[in-house]
């Protein structure tokens, strides 16, 4: 309802004027069905929206019917980074680096209002969404979501995993940050989608 | 074993002693005053200003070069016993002409008694203030914090560094009310400055637990130490 329909990504159809043959498809097909079917989260909860993923993980709702219930907290055994709450400026280097810990295949669910954006903390402590630090998959609007739209992203996720062809040799490439800026994005960028009300310098709004 | 079990309520002594129940109707100002504030102004009367009632909790305002001898007295004197100290913060006003005002919180648990000391700091100089320690080894990082989020630097104090926001934090004091709420610099400035930290490089050795356990660390850290990094931020 309301949603757009999205293509099916459980069939793959056969294009015989790719340069992919049937073989291909096929392994594609069972591995991301493997992949997809045994994601491994890795838990980043840092405030309320931890709360809604623990109620997500456990018995009512059940990450286990997606093959989610071994949360890995280490991130050499992690598939799927869950960010779950906003992130200070003092976590910045830390989900940067869990994310570069974990192996490749890797994906990020950014759960929530704050994790995606910054939510309401517009502050001088707050990440503007951690899009600014690590490259994300599926967003997870709410605040906090509740574990039915953790599962919906979740799902979502599931099936551009089934989605993936090893023939993108695109797919597995770790971006790198910008030397000078260490950061993924171009500064101005940054300022721009998170400053819509102008330069924070000029946010003063104690009057002194 | 058959003595029954008497239910307590809040606000209520319990049943045959003589305990005080909590103050009900309690006035704005004026009121029944600690009488610790009147020892006080008796024995530092070059310290003290004046003290007033306000919600039934005593203030006592002092000068701020005499606060750690008022608490020394308060802790060590028989008659006082202020063994528990709350809190340590500061409070600025949204006026260029008020002072920052250092505020202490002070438990004296076997007399029931509660007294705030508070301390004008004059703006338009550095502002400090001696630091508590001293008395009550507590007060190390909630001074640190009234330092990180205020920038009022306590003298005596062992380690007085943030603690909230990373060590090379430059945009300034963040609960001061010139501070833009956003912070000074741009968002991607702010993020490239978190960034630079070494999140794995996290202790130094003055942490006495670290080098307590140093032959266990990982080679790397072993290294990174014994090569005199002090904080690794």
């Amino acid at each position: 309802m309301g949603l757009a329909p999205r293509p099916d990504a459980t069939s793959v159809s056969f294009d015989p004027p790719s340069q992919e043959g049937w073989i291909t498809t096929r392994l594609d097909m069972l591995v991301n069905w493997g992949r997809a079917g045994s994601l491994w989260p890795m838990p980043f909860g840092t405030a309320c929206c931890a709360i809604e993923f623990m109620a997500s993980a456990a018995s009512r709702f059940d990450l286990a019917r997606f093959g989610m219930e071994r949360m890995s907290f280490s991130p050499r055994q992690a598939d799927v980074l869950i960010c779950a709450g906003r992130v200070p400026f003092k976590l910045a280097p830390v989900i940067r680096r869990i994310y570069q810990q974990m192996p490749q295949p890797k994906w990020v669910i950014s759960m929530g209002a704050c994790a995606s954006s910054g939510g309401m903390f517009d502050n001088y402590a707050v990440v503007q969404g951690i899009d600014t630090i690590i490259p994300v998959d599926v967003y997870v609007p709410g605040c906090p979501p509740r574990p039915e739209g953790l599962m919906y992203g979740i799902m979502m996720l599931q099936e551009k995993v089934k989605r993936e062809r090893m023939s993108d040799t695109t797919l597995r490439d770790e971006m790198e940050p910008d030397p000078s800026s260490n950061l993924y994005i171009r500064p101005s960028l940054i300022d721009e989608i998170s400053e819509p009300f102008g330069n924070s310098v000029h946010q003063t709004r104690s009057g002194l | 074993m058959s003595e029954t079990f008497a239910v307590i309520h809040a606000g209520h002594a319990a049943p045959g002693s003589s305990a005080p129940a909590t103050q009900r109707k309690v006035a704005h100002r004026g009121g029944a005053r600690n009488p610790s504030a009147e020892r006080i102004a008796e024995r530092f009367a070059h310290y003290f200003v004046r003290a007033e009632v306000i919600w039934g909790d005593t203030n006592v305002y002092l000068k701020p070069e005499g606060v750690l001898e008022v608490v020394r007295y308060l802790h060590d004197d028989a008659a006082e016993q202020y063994d528990y100290l709350v809190d340590v913060t500061a409070v600025e006003y949204r006026d260029l002409e008020l002072p920052v005002e250092m505020v202490w919180h002070l438990r004296s648990i076997p007399y029931r008694r509660f007294v705030r000391l508070k301390s004008p700091l004059p703006k338009g100089q550095p502002l400090r203030v001696p630091s508590v320690w001293p008395v009550y080894m507590s007060a190390d990082w909630l001074e640190r914090e009234c330092y990180d989020m205020f920038g009022i630097v306590f003298e005596g104090h062992p380690d007085l560094r943030r603690i909230l926001m990373w060590e090379q934090y430059k945009e300034g004091y963040p609960l001061r009310k010139d501070f833009p709420l956003r912070g000074r610099f741009s968002r991607a400035e702010q993020l490239r400055q978190a960034l630079t930290q070494n999140p794995e490089a996290k202790y130094s050795m003055e942490e006495l637990s670290i080098a307590d356990a140093f032959e266990d660390l990982p080679r790397d850290m072993r290294q990174r130490l014994a090569g005199g990094e002090r904080t690794g931020e």
